[in-house]
């Protein structure tokens, strides 16, 4: 008999039953929450006057709302304030095991605190109302987003009914070469398999280039996971992995810390295991990307010209690429390095760690943003990381260079708060999505690393940082 | 959760792949804390002039006329035949919500996105994939009879034409079970309960760690 990958050993670690059509209930460890998608679910559970099952799964705070400057204003716009007093409300109600309301010192986006308060852990089954959820994989847990109706279901039964996914391997073996990070390894995958190639699989990223990422940068790329259609991207937990972890608050303590170590280590796909799907990746060939269209998979090396839809023979392909030229504003057969930007943001739970901020001020130390760039907006994960960049001193670098340091939140991921592109503004994005409207209707997004778009703040269009 | 069994439903088409979430309802629409009244926000940025926001009175909005939403031949469909890898994007349930209260019941595809697919079940939407040279058919069909409807009986796992012509598609036991009876999931999981909490011992047992 095969041997087991990575994803069955998480699985079947968690199925507390399974019907005859192989749909299995799924026990569930964590449960993340932010304002957007729970609201809807309480209000489920109190109409049907049910409990929370277990109160001490559940790790939650504010991030989509939140304003990232004024706080002491608190939030503007009243529609935005009922949402995050509601889950105020809710938690109070219903109990958690974390909870940082607005502006408290430690709130940050959902998926930058629950790894660095060590509430995400290898071997867990973790889930959130957010579909970047997929983060958490980075640690060898088994994470994906889910709709409201799940996150009440899980509130209510501490399971979830689901079948289980395809196996795929993502490996990608080799050096990169200096200036090339983890989004660029993530956008490589997505122009390769498409944002529908790892639907209905959850992927396990392997191989030499992986194994050589800091804990960080695989939570980048497994955060970009759904970006490629796959639900869950996962990576074995190594020795990084327990670095990372030990002494944070909610990680395994004394005694219990060698046990679950121990057990992390069992936490690989085995030697003979077979997965679905198998694709590998030169690293040393990957360039730093940029997406020029509005999918994640229109994207180029920095090097690259923007496609014409004349040189497509596929129909469908060629309406797509059109559509998307016609949006961004872009013609044929532009240099990537000849397109100019209007703002730049440096954020999100793709690119707001500590290691993202140090390596966006590597290329601002020193120097002016652009005088064609309207605004820089960097944007830490939480208040942890913002104290953390202020002690090492990177806001003070993005001050003097003419960037704007602001208070931990989504922002202009997705701009449901005041931070957002006006119509036909174009956008240099640490963030996940350059779908039409994403970052403000109208707005043109393309997504890059931190180092990239620092370094297209500096210069003011798009800029090959290996030649900086 | 609506029960669905079968019905003869006005298709829409949606000529265009990779259709996001943000595309399907726009985030200024997410703040609401209710399940209902997205439909008039559905496809908001294709579908209206000018910029939507919550709370809006949609009837006195400017249409964009091309888009097909607006055009008086799909007033009232039922049936939403779209291209590859619908829904994809976020988890936001805000997607389905919107594309029941704006009256679909169906969404027909060659593939969605795995969370959007998910979601469409627990809101009495049924999502149902199609071989792509049968959608394509299927577009041409409805471009060329203006009152094109599909038939769709979800007993059988059946969508059948004007003509007669039927195609069969797929959906688990289970899935069909809760969709046919409109059932409540939980109220279901819950009666194992026992289960649950016998599992949740031994994992405790093993990994005490997790419930710190």
């Amino acid at each position: 008999m095969a041997g087991k990958t990575l994803y069955d050993k998480l699985w079947e670690s968690h199925v507390v039953r399974e019907e005859s059509d192989g749909t299995c209930l799924l026990y569930i460890d964590r449960h993340l929450m932010h304002e957007v998608t729970s609201p809807q679910a309480f209000e489920g559970l109190r109409l049907a006057g049910r409990k929370a099952w277990r109160s001490s799964s559940v790790v939650a705070n504010p991030d989509h709302n939140t304003p990232t400057d004024h706080w002491d204003e608190g939030i503007k716009d009243p529609v935005s304030r009922l949402q995050v007093e509601t889950l105020d409300a809710n938690i109070k109600d219903f109990g958690a095991l974390v909870y940082f309301p607005f502006k408290h010192a430690n709130q940050g986006i959902i998926h930058v605190i629950g790894p660095e308060n060590g509430t995400t852990l290898p071997g867990m089954t973790v889930v959130c109302g957010d579909s970047h959820t997929s983060t958490h994989g980075a640690f060898g847990a088994l994470a994906y987003g889910i709709g409201t109706s799940e996150v009440e279901h899980v509130l209510a039964t501490q399971t979830l009914v689901s079948k289980p996914s395809k196996r795929m391997l993502v490996k990608v073996d080799g050096k990169v070469s200096p200036g090339v990070t983890a989004k660029d390894i993530a956008l490589a995958i997505i122009g390769r398999i498409g944002t529908a190639g790892g639907t209905g699989y959850a992927i396990e990223f392997g191989g030499s280039a992986i194994r050589d990422l800091s804990v960080e940068g695989r939570m980048t790329l497994c955060n970009m996971t759904i970006e490629a259609g796959a639900r869950a991207g996962i990576v074995a937990p190594d020795d990084k992995t327990a670095a990372y972890l030990k002494g944070r608050t909610y990680a395994p303590q004394a005694a219990d810390w060698d046990k679950a170590v121990a057990y992390w280590k069992t936490l690989h796909s085995d030697a003979d295991a077979v997965f679905d799907s198998v694709v590998e990746l030169d690293a040393a060939q990957i360039e730093p990307q940029v997406t020029w269209g509005t999918s994640p998979e229109q994207v180029l090396p920095v090097g690259g010209r923007v496609p014409d839809p004349a040189r497509e023979t596929d129909a469908q392909k060629r309406d797509g690429i059109a559509r998307a030229l016609q949006y961004m504003g872009l013609t044929a057969d532009t240099p990537i390095q000849d397109i100019q930007v209007d703002k730049v943001f440096i954020g999100s739970c793709t690119n707001s760690r500590i290691e993202d901020l140090r390596a966006a001020a590597q290329f601002t130390r020193g120097k002016k943003k652009a005088a064609n760039v309207k605004l820089v907006l960097v944007v830490p994960g939480s208040g942890q990381v913002k104290r953390q960049a202020e002690a090492e001193g990177l806001d003070k670098i993005f001050i003097e260079a003419g960037f704007e340091w602001r208070e931990p939140g989504c922002s202009m991921c997705l701009a449901m708060n005041a931070d957002r592109l006006a119509p036909g503004e174009r956008c240099a994005s640490t963030s996940n999505r350059n779908f039409e409207g994403r970052q403000g209707a109208g707005g043109r997004t393309h997504l890059v690393s931190p180092e990239m778009a620092a370094a297209a703040a500096i210069a003011g269009h798009f800029v090959d940082i290996r030649t900086i | 959760m609506k029960a669905f069994k079968s019905l003869n439903g006005l298709v829409c088409p949606l000529d265009r792949a990779n259709v996001d979430t943000d595309a399907i309802i726009p985030k200024q629409f997410l703040k609401s804390i209710k399940r209902s009244g997205f439909g008039p926000y559905l496809f908001d940025e294709w579908r209206y002039e000018d910029f939507g926001e919550p709370g809006m009175d949609c009837s006195t909005r400017p249409l964009k006329k091309d888009f097909v939403l607006n055009q008086p031949r799909y007033a009232g469909a039922q049936v939403l035949l779209a291209r590859d890898n619908f829904g994809c994007g976020s988890s936001r349930e805000h997607a389905p919500w919107a594309i029941e209260d704006y009256g679909f019941r169906v969404v027909i595809a060659p593939s969605f996105a795995d969370i959007f697919f998910s979601n469409c079940y627990k809101n009495g939407v049924l999502p149902i994939v199609l071989p792509a040279d049968v959608v394509d058919k299927l577009f041409k069909e409805c471009a060329a009879k203006e009152g094109y409807k599909l038939d769709v009986n979800l007993e059988a796992q059946k969508v059948t034409t004007p003509s007669g012509e039927s195609f069969a598609f797929d959906i688990t036991p289970h899935r069909k079970h809760c969709m046919l009876n409109g059932l409540d999931e939980i109220g279901l999981t819950l009666q194992h309960a026992d289960e649950i909490k016998a599992f949740e011992a031994k994992h405790k047992a093993v990994q005490p760690w997790l419930f710190a």
